[in-house]
């Protein structure tokens, strides 16, 4: 039987460096940051100084206000980007049969801002005070639940929780849906943990930047590098079975062409990362050779034991300086659960347009032997692009999507 | 105590569950239904706590499910309504 192919139709994009598609892409292509000084509220205490922020974002003119008060700031992201991608794509998945459109998102922090406030009130007043939208609000599953309530879609759903893994997982996921005979699946991630609860919470890793300068905070595959920034924001893609897409007409941004998740071995193990293996089972999935691709997104997680590992893997796949690595992740922070689906709209937009994002501030080590595109956007033919995606404790994942020609 | 009246229910709406987008809570709503005017069970919940926490009557969740209109809650918060006289 013929494998049905998903392809990516709908965009939406709310990320620390821009605000909707056009403003991140135009932001990240002219090397304009989001990471700057904790602004949501007084820093001074934590030993993390640095975030990238969603700026300018009010959630009263994108929202109705029935969803408001029931809503997380991680939520209120996420169904926003929803439904821009949505309205990319020209589709409004409540005029499709019931049960044809689905939703799959990642998110691995869920509501913290929210669930820190009714903490609050539990403690600091009395258990009457708390809402009851504390019941699923802080839930890292809501986004899926409210995207899909609010557009009417029925069909088969999901959520991932795989760190900063979660996007790529998600979209992977989405993909086997469409495979299975969904024919739209609302696919993508979403996160922010930016509260003192989230942050504290985050700590124990031991891998936050713990600089004051934005255009040092987070420098990934750098001699200077000490930890990632930790960001913010939802990167929402709508992905429709490429034949249905192409029935009603549907521009197309590429295909999701290869998947493969891996997890590393316990720590002390002494067996390699299960990275490579996961670079290597998307390339087989999507029957592509490594000389094939034209550009990767790297993880670039920002702290030199785990940027070794990546460059190790990209470099035993591809060769030193083999092909072009870029992480415009350095423009906002490491969005955990919507970090790999942004760079998986990052991605699609440089295959559309023929230009590789930069990846800034970072010096390349030497030692990391990766042909980095740094500074200014490269311009080049690009038809495939691989994404690297790690999460906390061992999640890999590796994904190529591919331009429709 | 002071009269529960229908505006004090309109502020505390709003206030947990805004407003449906083809619904005006300032519109003649004593005799409509909280399902009509788009408050779902959680967003009764959540009213009854903001009631509990202005009034200091707090409603059982199993005799909130059974009040259907704004009319019903108002009165019923007005007649001094306490737990344990129902239970």
């Amino acid at each position: 039987m013929r494998v049905r192919c998903a392809v990516a139709t709908g965009l939406g994009v709310a990320a620390p460096n821009g605000l909707g598609t056009e403003n991140y892409w135009t932001a990240t292509l002219q090397s304009v940051t989001g990471i700057r000084p904790i602004s949501r509220f007084d820093a001074t205490v934590y030993p993390v100084k640095l975030a990238g922020e969603v700026r300018g974002f009010e959630p009263a003119e994108h929202l109705p206000s029935r969803l408001i008060p029931q809503t997380d700031h991680m939520t209120r992201l996420a169904l926003t980007a929803a439904a821009w991608a949505l309205a990319d794509a020209g589709v409004d998945p409540g005029s499709l049969p019931e049960y044809d459109a689905g939703v799959v998102t990642a998110s691995s922090c869920g509501g913290f801002e929210f669930g820190q406030r009714e903490l609050e009130n539990l403690w600091g007043r009395a258990p009457g005070h708390v809402s009851a939208y504390q019941s699923f609000a802080w839930f890292y599953a809501v986004n899926t639940g409210q995207i899909s309530i609010r557009h009417g879609i029925r069909g088969p759903s999901g959520v991932l929780v795989t760190d900063d893994a979660g996007g790529l997982d998600a979209v992977g996921h989405a993909r086997r849906l469409i495979r299975n005979g969904t024919p739209l699946v609302v696919s993508g991630g979403a996160d922010s943990s930016l509260c003192p609860w989230g942050l504290v919470a985050q700590l124990p890793c031991g891998m936050l930047a713990t600089g004051q300068e934005p255009d040092s905070g987070y420098l990934p595959f750098d001699e200077r590098a000490g930890g990632y920034v930790p960001g913010e924001g939802a990167a929402i893609i709508v992905l429709e079975d490429a034949d249905a897409a192409r029935r009603r007409g549907a521009r197309c941004y590429g295909e999701i062409a290869g998947y493969a998740a891996t997890f590393d071995p316990r720590p002390g193990s002494g067996r390699p990362s299960g990275l490579r293996r996961a670079i290597e089972l998307a390339l087989a999935d999507a029957d592509v050779t490594p000389s094939e691709v034209d550009v990767v997104f790297a993880d670039a997680a920002g702290v030199r034991e785990l940027d070794r590992v990546e460059a190790s893997a990209i470099n035993s796949v591809f060769g030193p300086y083999g092909v072009p690595v870029t992480a415009p992740k350095t423009m906002t922070g490491r969005l955990h659960a919507a970090g790999a689906a942004l760079d998986l709209a990052a991605a699609l937009l440089a295959i559309t347009n023929g230009i590789i994002p930069p990846t800034v501030n970072v010096r390349p080590a030497q030692e990391y032997q990766l042909n980095l595109v740094t500074g200014t956007p490269l311009r080049a033919r690009l038809r495939t692009a691989l994404l690297i995606a790690r999460g906390y404790s061992g999640f890999n994942a590796a994904m190529l999507v591919r331009g429709v020609a | 105590m002071q009269k529960f009246t229908l505006d004090d229910l309109r502020t505390i709406m709003r206030a947990c569950a805004g407003e449906a987008e083809s619904i005006d809570l300032e519109d003649d709503i004593l005799d409509m239904s909280f399902e009509e005017l788009g408050y779902d069970s959680i967003a009764l919940l959540e009213t009854a706590g903001r009631i509990e926490r202005s009034t200091g009557i707090a409603i059982a969740d199993n005799d909130l499910t059974i009040l259907g209109t704004p009319r019903a809650l108002v009165d019923l918060v007005n007649s001094g309504y306490s737990r344990e006289a129902v239970t």
